[in-house]
């Protein structure tokens, strides 16, 4: 399953997207590994919205797929700024392209996040899994 | 994938792997939780056709001049009057009255039978039958590992599998059983199924099962479906899940299986003293249906709770019903429980449901 190189991840298989760029604003997903593991994904729920804080490593809102229920955690500390309502309509996007059009959230970092894992050590967390 | 050397592989393992199935240790067996979506799975079973690898489930002959007798003793059922090619859904029940499994026992001839086994119980059933059928003039033989069984689901089922066969399957009544040839091999063909859709289920050698997957799965329109799809289906059909509705601590009356529990036929049969009392007194709980109203899926475990927040049931088995378009649910509800106003907490959050009689899906 691919990783892409250029994406951060947490263990909790959220992509990161975006770190480093001048706006401090970052994109977050769930990675084809989890969406994979969910299977079909029929429900997204997001607690926060536009302009909440999201606090990296806590839960900040469910995935239910076909199989079962998940939490989805904030890979990072911020505010959000922008939430995919057309994930939230259509949640089986998530599955069809985890990294581009089955983005979550957009976040605006209040600080750099230490302890993301680069492409090599996420392949090796969901090898080992 | 689990890389525990115990779990056991299918004959069709190898099938499986190569179609990219995503594999899970399921009662100690790798098998296909699904093979790309599931929903595309549960569909092409209620459209067309989808085959299923069910080699997990144990096979348990009896044979000899008191079978039917060892079996009338062992199960709830009254099994030896059942005609010779017809097959009976029926359960094996500890002394309590406790479920110990969920069965299917065909009759293959006079003096043998063969009876379907769920893969995690199969263990249990053969120890029992054996240990209960010492007293008849009986053998027990637990054939598991030599049979694999495929199974072909839905409505273009038969027009499918006529194609491989001359047996004459129109005259092959719902839950009858007949020896014949499928795409060149011996196989037992059973109207049974486990989808609620027409279907068939086929009892092979393991050194056939390749053979026979591939000839069936070339057929255009024949969608492999797995564990996942199968659970939805079933879960449609009201039918009920060993470990999910029915458990050594579940009683068939809750479970509103009563009927298989035979109490006047001839002679004794274990767990019948502790099953009249329970068919005398009215069950605690009873297995609903519930739809929810929200798009949250009741799952296993979870509470039901009533309008004013009390405790008085619980989920066995949810998911989102591909077929109807929203979430379902078997639980087993307390007794007198007003059935308006209901939900089920989905984690933290009192989500409404309605409670249904079952099924929810029967075949048009």
């Amino acid at each position: 399953m691919s990783v892409p190189e250029e994406l951060r991840y947490s263990e909790e298989h959220e992509w990161v997207s975006g770190l480093g760029g001048e706006d401090g604003i970052v994109t977050v997903g769930i990675t084809a590994h989890a969406a994979d593991a969910l299977g079909e994904i029929v429900y997204i729920e997001l607690q926060p919205s536009e302009g909440d804080a999201v606090e990296a490593g806590e839960p900040c809102g469910e995935v239910e797929s076909t199989k079962s229920v998940s939490d989805l955690y904030s890979p990072v500390s911020g505010e959000i700024t922008a939430v995919n309502t057309a994930v939230v309509d259509e949640p089986k996007v998530i599955n069809d392209d985890p990294y581009g059009e089955g983005w979550i959230f957009k976040v605006r970092i209040s600080e750099e996040p230490g302890d993301l894992l680069d492409s090599a050590a996420y392949d090796k967390l969901i090898e080992e899994a | 994938m689990s890389a525990d050397p115990t779990v056991k592989k299918t004959p069709l393992h190898d099938v499986h792997e190569d179609l990219g199935a995503n594999l899970v240790d399921f009662a100690g067996y790798l098998m296909p939780l699904r093979y790309a979506s599931e929903t595309a799975e549960h569909q092409a079973v209620r459209t067309g056709a989808g085959l299923f690898d069910l080699s997990h489930m144990g096979e348990i002959f009896l044979s000899g001049p008191g079978a039917g007798a060892a079996l009338d003793f062992a199960l709830v059922g009254n099994l030896s009057p059942m005609p010779v090619g017809k097959a009976r859904y029926t359960m094996i029940c500890g002394h309590d009255g406790g479920v110990l499994d969920d069965l299917i026992v065909y009759r293959l001839a006079d003096e043998t039978w063969m009876v379907v086994a769920n893969a995690a119980n199969a263990a249990v059933v053969r120890e029992a039958l054996v240990e209960r059928a010492a007293g008849f003039e009986a053998a027990v033989d637990d054939r598991s590992d030599s049979y694999a069984l495929i199974a072909l689901q839905g409505p273009r089922s038969q027009g499918i599998l006529e194609g491989f066969t001359d047996a004459p399957l129109g005259d092959l009544k719902y839950y009858a059983i007949l020896a014949g040839r499928v795409a060149g091999v011996d196989a037992l063909v059973a109207r049974t199924g486990y989808t609620g859709e027409d279907g068939f289920e086929l009892f092979v050698d393991a050194a056939d099962a390749v053979g026979l997957w591939r000839a069936l799965a070339a057929v255009e329109g024949v969608v492999p479906a797995g564990l996942s799809a199968r659970d939805t289906l079933r879960l449609e059909a009201g039918m009920p899940l060993y470990g999910n509705e029915l458990t050594a601590e579940t009683t068939p009356f809750e479970a509103g299986l009563g009927r298989v529990v035979k109490l006047d036929k001839p002679g004794d049969f274990v767990g019948k003293s502790a099953l009249a009392a329970q068919a005398q007194t009215p069950p605690g709980r009873r297995l609903v249906g519930l739809v929810a109203r929200g798009r949250r899926a009741p799952r296993k475990g979870y509470q039901v709770v009533t309008s004013g927040g009390a405790p008085c049931g619980i989920v066995t088995s949810g998911a989102p019903s591909p077929t109807l378009g929203t979430p379902i649910a078997m639980a087993y509800l307390d007794s007198g429980v007003e059935e308006a106003g209901l939900a089920v907490d989905v984690r933290g959050r009192q989500e409404p449901v309605d409670v249904v009689a079952l099924p929810f899906y029967k075949r048009p």
